[in-house]
């Protein structure tokens, strides 16, 4: 059995060198979006008459070192999280072992936490969104991630509840039917937000979009695959008992 | 040696018993909304620093993680 001391300290480690990875993707397919988006921003700003934004920080930094350090960031918090929802799936979810219970507690993250919430309040360049609704839109974005985190917790009781009778697989079907309601509920029922600019570049908004998702893909996936290759190679090599040769009984 | 004589060929997991995770979950769940509060939330929304440093220093991260950001 993994202690879940070293669980968690791994996770995190694993969050950080998914980071380094998620930069990647954020240097090559989100800067270049984040960078024509400011340029509209400074080109509207020019029209309009007002004077350029002092910088606070330079955009060399914002590009580097302030976001290396917003996704390391992320990355290790996200890694702790994730590892703790691994710990309550190790030996819970049918016969999955390590590296498969891993990667599906990584792709339910992936979709609860960050598919979910942007599907009714998606990721905007600079330049779009009203800075007076900031307050606002923070506080929908997280009761978004809080309500598909409880439709999550809800479906996963019922596909749990229902697996005795319902065979693992249909009960994880069910389970992804409660989820899916739920949430079909809560887009219909949360106020939606139109803040992008009628004139702004489809082709940027695109795309930018495009990069966020595959960040945030790259960064759960990566957890998801180092964190249960490194898992599956601790239980092979801990004592018997560790490796899991008592049956899954205590339930 | 305790051990059974047939090879257990593919070990069904142990389970971890929840109380033993509770504990590290309350840790992890604290230590992980104060970092992601300073990446997603801090000096947009609302700030417990003045200024905008923090929000000007994780700017590009803060929009392309999918936060709201000014």
């Amino acid at each position: 059995m993994p202690t879940m001391r070293s669980l968690l300290v791994r996770g995190m480690l694993v969050g950080l060198a998914a980071a380094l990875l998620a930069y990647v993707v954020a240097w090559f397919a989100g800067e270049p979006q984040v960078a024509a988006a400011i340029s509209i921003e400074e080109a509207k700003a020019a029209a309009a008459g007002e004077a350029a934004e002092p910088e606070l920080v330079s955009r060399t930094v914002q590009e580097t070192a302030g976001l290396l350090t917003a996704l390391l960031v992320y990355g290790a918090a996200l890694g702790g999280f994730y590892s703790i929802a691994y710990a309550f799936a190790h030996g819970r979810l049918g016969a999955l072992g390590a590296r498969a219970t891993a990667l599906t507690v990584a792709a339910a993250g992936f979709v609860v936490v960050y598919v979910t919430p942007i599907l009714k309040y998606p990721a905007n360049p600079p330049a779009v969104g009203n800075p007076d609704s900031i307050g606002r839109r923070t506080a929908l974005y997280f009761a978004m991630i809080l309500v598909a985190l409880l439709a999550a917790a809800v479906a996963a009781y019922a596909g749990r509840s229902l697996s005795s009778r319902l065979g693992t697989w249909n009960a994880a079907l069910s389970g992804v039917v409660v989820y899916a309601v739920l949430v079909g509920v809560a887009y219909a029922v949360m106020p939606p937000i139109h803040e992008v600019p009628d004139d702004f570049s489809a082709d940027t908004l695109w795309w930018f979009r495009v990069a966020s998702f595959g960040i945030q893909f790259v960064l759960w996936g990566a957890i998801g695959l180092l964190f249960g290759g490194l898992t599956e190679r601790s239980l092979r090599q801990g004592t018997p008992r560790e490796a899991g040769l008592r049956p899954a009984a205590t339930r | 040696m305790a051990q059974p004589a047939v090879p257990v060929s593919r070990p069904l997991p142990v389970t971890i018993p929840v109380r033993e995770i509770l504990p590290w979950a309350v840790f992890a769940a604290v230590a992980g909304l104060i970092l992601l509060y300073f990446v997603g939330a801090e000096q947009g929304a609302t700030h417990l620093i003045s200024g905008h440093t923090v929000h000007e220093f994780v700017h590009d991260g803060r929009h392309l993680l999918g936060f709201p950001c000014h």
